[in-house]
């Protein structure tokens, strides 16, 4: 019998902190402004894109104790038993100056109305730590997700190449006391499940993978919360009821992954920074399109479990993710089954989930030998954007350049992420040419009857959409011109 | 030990005097998160929480309303419908009563405030707000400019003409003609800090309003007119905003009504802070046009005659849009001279938010169809835009009279755009992208080189005056106090430097203190790119009326001839003496001299008579250029602005780092608006990019790969503004142009050049790939 705890407990800042009244849907922010008039972290759009609200977490891991930045906005505070959270308030001054990140910004005048400052103070922060001489890409790669409608960045991006100059990273307090603050974090560490709250007012913490089976036997209706970038809008946005709620981003044993006769298996939990570390050497193409998804703090939170899950027709992994095959570990109490990816989307809103049941892992064959594997995502601005239309493309040639096998699919095309069956059969056996491609264009209608929407036109997703089959076939076929526009390639 | 007595009197020059860079006044404040936004200061204890109810209707009748679900909800201390204003249910900044606080009876937007639940805490407000049972009887509506009819559309105030000639018998005569027409998007202000206010009850009428607004006293205006009582019960203060752009010129005003209306009522401080995406919904942004254009031009590509049509959708009520449409006209030459013009608007009523001002205030969207005329001809003639912008520029003495009969006189255009020409190595490149495009089909390389000029005044003149408050204490330190708000665009720091040149004290002796109306009455709205240039000479006119005192003081006194008087760093050469600064505020204390004095400043020369479209409306302008570089995706219309080259110019700058972030970020901002910054509306009359997950401002990797920005050094105010440095707020904003035609540019190659691509804003990829689309059949038709 799994002990239970009333309460949940964590580090904010240099504290201590007990709670035992705590909403499910009460979010990091409002604490933090609200109940602890801690108003340096700002709100500005409490959806989790603009970035003012940026604080860091930090989180025992198997490879010790990690920072991250978070949007607090839809950061659920429950979500945080066991974890140090850091607020701009925390950046203590160093020999009479103010904290290098700060004094960098001050400097170089990155900041103008101010709103979005102490937001990029902490993501630079968080960057500072993990790459204390960053490369430009990795500044703007850490900025994704953080909007400054006054100075254009410029200034911002001057002073983020300029902090190291201000101080070493390794004697910042959250690197010297790493060692005590990993402790303190152990120690709370009790093994218990955590139940808060009654009536509609409930949410549990479970302690285990095994006990978040057994608690979904008796809460079959429970809203299942990951990294709380989806279910955060509910609440800021459409002021849903979603209790009860089970968080599950603190489960160990839902980040694990490994791999097996070719085969990835990666735990539902891992959250797209960690998915893009195992993926940047395997499949490169994946890792690419995770940093186009969200900006660094959506990254930090949210999980491929999660993207899978909610079904959305325009989640950017699993297009990819059924272009190579992959299939679905689904868990219910001690019972499971695996199902192909494609099988679980049924509809729009509409997944192969049942009650109690949850997603426990996906399994991704990587692309074989000698096959082509790419993704293209397509949207209004180049990055933190939802998809107009992403395609991805599997394709193995036989020894003669025939298409011995393909795979496509689309996210942002239907009601779901959605294989190209088609045009597939359009191309499959026939020579990989420009001829093939041309006629496999007209199979698109039958694939797919896109919406118009503010995102992108009907006629613009379509147009488009086929283009991508056009740069997959450039791509594929060795020419020296470029075939897309890029940020960092050689001019 | 005494502040002061650190302060150094030997240097030969104070610390933080103008002309030199300062950081902005709460940069340390900003990155420390200890700045404090009104939405951070400590709320009075019971503090209420208001929400705005939205309308659900485009355009409708108000049938029946069934509030008592919200009245029961929990935490609902009130809640106010139209009825329940005591004054005026009006908020029309120009006194249209078009724009009432709360519907009565219609709705004439979808989004539009009905009503306003006070509760104890904002969820609570918020989720009431959900429970209205509202039944409407709907009308038809249009949210489209180009759904207004065009011969007699509905407006929503008088139309500008600006003339000069006979446009249309010139055109009809030309060698060469014309036609076209323009679509222009909106855009959302996306300030980082969204519109609210809080309101404090005082005693009697009184209240005081703590509001993010950009105009002080027209909030104070407003919620006296709401509230019915005299504008001395109302006072309105802001230290800061957390970005405006406009859209906190006449916009917060509801807010900060209904605030006071329900302090008022309850007795209880109120707040309404709207949720970003009710925001979005509720305020109003950047116009959009549809600009009709015609113009007649010879073989060499000198423009004769032009003649243009800017309909603008305004939304359902006034607000800004007559100012807002007229400046459009303004700006429809952009640098260039037109030997015959005719130019006339069409602000249109629509079933749409409001419509208000934001950066550049209908200038740009003038000047893009000025532009859109120089690629026309261009590439018709088959030459470089750029030649065709440079032939046609203002001259400087023949040449030089605007559309509105206003001759320039400051012209520099020349000038800039040949250094930029050189120091952006504009001929070679495009050499480059020629041979760059040659040898790639899929990726198509742009470049352009666009002008600026912008005129700098109110177009209503009484506008163009401002007051300022100054004291100085006995300890030699000095309170600053003017009627211009800060929002980020460093204002405050900018007037500080100003009065510690004119008392030759260091900055940091110079206390800057919140925007407030019980301070600095009737003032204007820090806009039109003002700010400084009023503020700061009656800042300077407020410190001179003492420093006047302290030297007829020091002349007596000691018996030395005014002119032998001389303000030093923080100190006073009296005759042969010197005594610091403190010491003479001193002695003049004690003889009872008076420390403290009102400025006031009214610019010159201006005036504007607009039933005859002709007058002096602009002090001066102010130039720059810009050179952008694109590379464009033809399969997908995705592209990346590869290099941006900028020269502007700001006069002799007070700050030359604040204008650099200004020249920046308007950049990026203009940037912006003609590329990824999409208003939708749906066939409902929704707009559904309401939230930076659908709308996108533009982040930091979509700053152009090499950006290069110059303040030239050379130019000064022709006019005697204040040390001759010039406006900066607004005029960056539109060097964004080269964006959108280095995109052009780079659209044309599918076409080789030799069509038009008539590219549209907001560029999204979207409007890029189908105008490729429409260039490659345009040309196989051919
Ligand atoms: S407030 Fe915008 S991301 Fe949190
Ligand atoms: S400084 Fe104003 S939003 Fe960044």
């Amino acid at each position: 019998m799994t002990a239970i705890r009333s309460e949940i407990r964590f580090i904010l800042n240099g504290e201590e902190v007990r709670l035992a009244e705590v909403a499910p849907d009460e979010t990091l922010l409002d604490y933090l402004r609200l109940r602890r008039s801690l108003t340096g972290t700002k709100e500005g759009c409490a959806e989790g894109d603009c970035g003012a609200c940026t604080v860091l977490v930090g989180r025992l891991t198997p490879d010790g104790l990690v920072y991250e930045s978070v949007n607090s906005c839809i950061r659920f505070l429950g979500s945080l038993d066991g974890t140090h959270v850091v607020t701009v308030e925390h950046l203590a001054p160093v020999a009479g100056r103010l904290h290098p990140v700060q004094q960098a910004m001050v400097d170089f005048h990155g900041s103008q109305c101010g709103f979005c400052t102490p937001g990029f103070v902490m993501s630079l922060y968080a960057l500072w730590m993990q790459d204390p001489k960053p490369s430009d890409r990795r500044i703007e790669k850490a900025l994704q997700g953080n909007l400054c409608r006054c100075t254009g960045y410029e200034a911002i991006v001057r002073a983020a190449r300029a902090i190291s100059s201000y101080g070493d990273a390794n004697d910042d307090p959250l690197a010297a006391e790493r060692a005590e603050i990993a402790g303190r974090l152990n120690a709370m560490r009790d093994g218990a499940r955590v139940e808060i709250g009654t009536g509609s007012k409930r949410f549990f913490i479970p302690a285990s993978v095994d006990d978040l089976a057994d608690l979904l036997e008796t809460e079959p209706k429970a809203t299942i919360v990951a990294g709380a970038t989806d279910v955060g809008l509910w609440v800021t946005k459409f002021m849903r009821e979603i209790a009860p709620v089970v968080f599950i981003g603190h489960l160990d044993e839902l980040r694990r992954t490994s791999e097996k006769d070719g085969v990835l298996s990666i735990g539902a939990g891992v959250s797209y920074t960690e998915a893009f570390r195992l993926l940047a050497g395997r499949v490169p193409a994946l890792a690419t399109l995770i940093d186009r998804i969200g900006g660094e703090q959506v990254r930090n939170m949210g999980t491929i479990g999660g993207n899978i899950a909610n079904g959305s027709p325009i989640g950017d992994t699993p297009p990819p993710l059924i272009a190579l095959g992959a299939t679905l570990t689904l868990r219910k109490g001690r019972s499971r089954r695996t199902i192909t990816l494609e099988e679980f989307f049924i509809d729009y809103g509409k997944q192969d989930r049942r009650p109690g049941e949850f997603v426990e892992a996906v399994h991704v064959p990587l692309p074989a030998a000698g096959s082509r594997f790419a993704i293209y995502k397509v949207t209004k601005r180049r990055d933190e954007d939802i998809t107009a239309t992403l395609g991805a493309f599997n394709l193995m040639l036989d020894a003669s350049g025939k298409v011995e096998k393909i795979r496509i699919a689309y996210g942002g095309m239907a009601a779901t992420p959605k294989r190209a069956h088609a045009v597939e059969a359009a191309i499959a056996g026939k020579p990989w040419t420009r001829e093939t491609v041309d006629a496999a264009l007209a199979e698109y209608e039958r694939d797919f009857r896109p919406l118009t929407d503010m995102r992108a036109s009907a006629d613009y997703r379509m147009l488009a959409s086929k283009n991508l089959l056009v740069r997959f076939f450039l791509e594929t076929s060795g020419r020296a011109a470029p075939v897309q526009v890029g940020r960092y390639e050689a001019a | 030990m005494n502040k002061h007595a650190a302060l150094d009197l030997k240097s030969s020059r104070i610390a933080g005097g103008i002309h030199t860079d300062q950081r902005h006044d709460s940069a340390h404040k900003h990155v420390t998160g200890t700045a404090v936004y009104i939405d951070d200061m400590p709320e009075p204890a019971g503090t209420l929480h208001g929400c705005l109810g939205l309308s659900t209707a485009t355009h409708a009748t108000i049938r029946s309303m069934d509030l008592s679900a919200v009245r029961a909800a929990p935490g609902v201390v009130d809640v106010l419908t139209a009825k329940d204003i005591p004054g005026e249910n009006d908020i029309s900044p120009t006194g249209r009563h078009d724009e009432p606080v709360l519907a009565d009876g219609k709705v004439q937007f979808y989004g539009q405030p009905v009503f306003c639940v006070i509760a104890r805490t904002r969820e609570e407000a918020r989720r009431a707000c959900r429970l209205a049972k509202i039944e409407y009887d709907e009308h038809p509506f249009i949210t489209d400019a180009a759904e207004a009819d065009p011969k007699n559309p509905k407006l929503v105030t008088e139309p500008l003409t600006l003339k000069r000639g006979d446009a249309a018998a010139t055109i009809a005569r030309a060698p060469r003609r014309v036609k076209g027409q323009m679509r222009v998007g909106g855009q959302d202000h996306f300030y980082l800090e969204g519109q609210i206010a809080l309101a404090v009850p005082g005693e009697d009428r009184d209240v005081t309003v703590y509001s993010s607004t950009q105009h002080p006293s027209e909030v104070q205006h407003m919620v006296a007119h709401v509230l019915g009582v005299p504008n001395h019960a109302v006072t309105v203060e802001i230290r800061r905003m957390g970005g405006g752009f406009g859209g906190k010129e006449t916009q917060g005003n509801q807010f900060a009504a209904l605030a006071a209306v329900a302090a008022k009522r309850t007795g209880k401080a109120v707040k309404i802070r709207p949720d970003r995406d009710d925001d979005m919904t509720a305020t109003g942004k950047r116009h959009d046009f549809l600009i009709d254009y015609e113009a007649g031009y010879d073989d060499e590509g000198n423009i004769l005659g032009a003649e243009f049509r800017y309909a603008a959708r305004c939304g359902f009520s006034a607000d800004l849009s007559g100012a807002v449409t007229d400046r459009a006209l303004f700006h429809c030459d952009n640098a260039y001279y037109y030997p015959a013009v005719r130019a006339v608007s069409a602000p249109l009523y629509t079933n749409t938010v409001s419509n208000t001002a934001f950066r550049g205030f209908g200038g740009p969207q003038g000047m893009v169809g000025a532009e859109r005329i120089i690629d026309e001809v261009a590439f018709a003639l088959g030459k470089d835009p750029l030649e065709i912008r440079r032939r046609n520029f203002y001259g400087t003495d023949t040449r030089n009279v605007t559309p509105y009969h206003q001759t320039v006189e400051d012209n520099i255009i020349g000038r800039i755009v040949d250094e930029l020409e050189k120091s952006s190595d504009y001929q070679r490149r495009r050499r480059q992208i020629a041979a760059f495009n040659a040898n790639s089909d899929v990726v198509k390389r742009g470049i352009a080189l666009t002008p600026l000029k912008f005129g700098i005044s109110f177009t209503a003149t009484q506008f163009n005056q401002a007051g300022a408050l100054v004291h100085v204490y006995t300890d030699g330190s000095v309170h600053l106090n003017h009627g211009g708000t800060e929002m980020g665009q460093g204002l405050y720091v900018k007037v500080a430097q100003v009065v510690a040149e004119e008392f030759q004290i260091d900055l940091d002796q110079v206390k800057i203190t919140a925007t407030t109306t019980a301070k600095v009455p009737n003032t204007s709205a820090t806009a039109a790119s003002s700010g400084s240039d009023l503020n700061g000479m009656a800042a300077q006119n407020a410190a001179r009326q003492i420093k006047d005192r302290l030297i007829d003081f020091a002349s007596e006194t000691h018996g030395v001839a005014k002119d032998q008087i001389l303000f030093l760093p923080n100190r006073v050469r009296i005759g042969n003496q010197e005594i610091p600064f403190v010491e003479l505020v001193k002695q003049a204390y004690n003889a009872r001299v008076q420390l403290s004095a009102a400025g006031f400043y009214k610019t010159p020369k201006i005036h504007w008579d607009r039933e005859k479209g002709s007058g002096h409306p602009f002090y001066y302008f102010a130039y720059g250029a810009a050179c952008a570089e694109v590379s464009v995706d033809t399969l997908t219309g995705e592209y990346m602005v590869e290099r941006a080259d900028i020269l502007h110019e700001t006069g002799r700058s007070l700050n030359r780092a604040i204008d650099l972030g200004q020249i920046e970020g308007g950049f990026i901002q203009g940037m912006g608006w003609l590329t990824t910054e999409e208003l939708w509306w749906d066939g409902k009359g929704r707009l559904r990019t309401h939230a930076p997950s659908t709308y996108k401002i533009p982040l930091a990797s979509d700053r152009p790969k090499i950006f290069n920005v110059t303040l030239a050094d050379w130019p000064e105010a022709h006019e005697p503004t204040i040390h001759r440095s010039k406006a900066v707020g607004e005029p960056p904003f539109m060097l964004a142009m080269s964006v959108l035609h280095a995109l052009s540019d780079a659209v044309a190659s599918v076409a080789d050049h030799k069509v038009c691509p008539c590219l549209d804003a907001p560029a999204t990829p979207e409007r890029v790939l189908m105008t490729i689309e429409r260039l490659r059949k345009t040309r196989a038709e051919h």
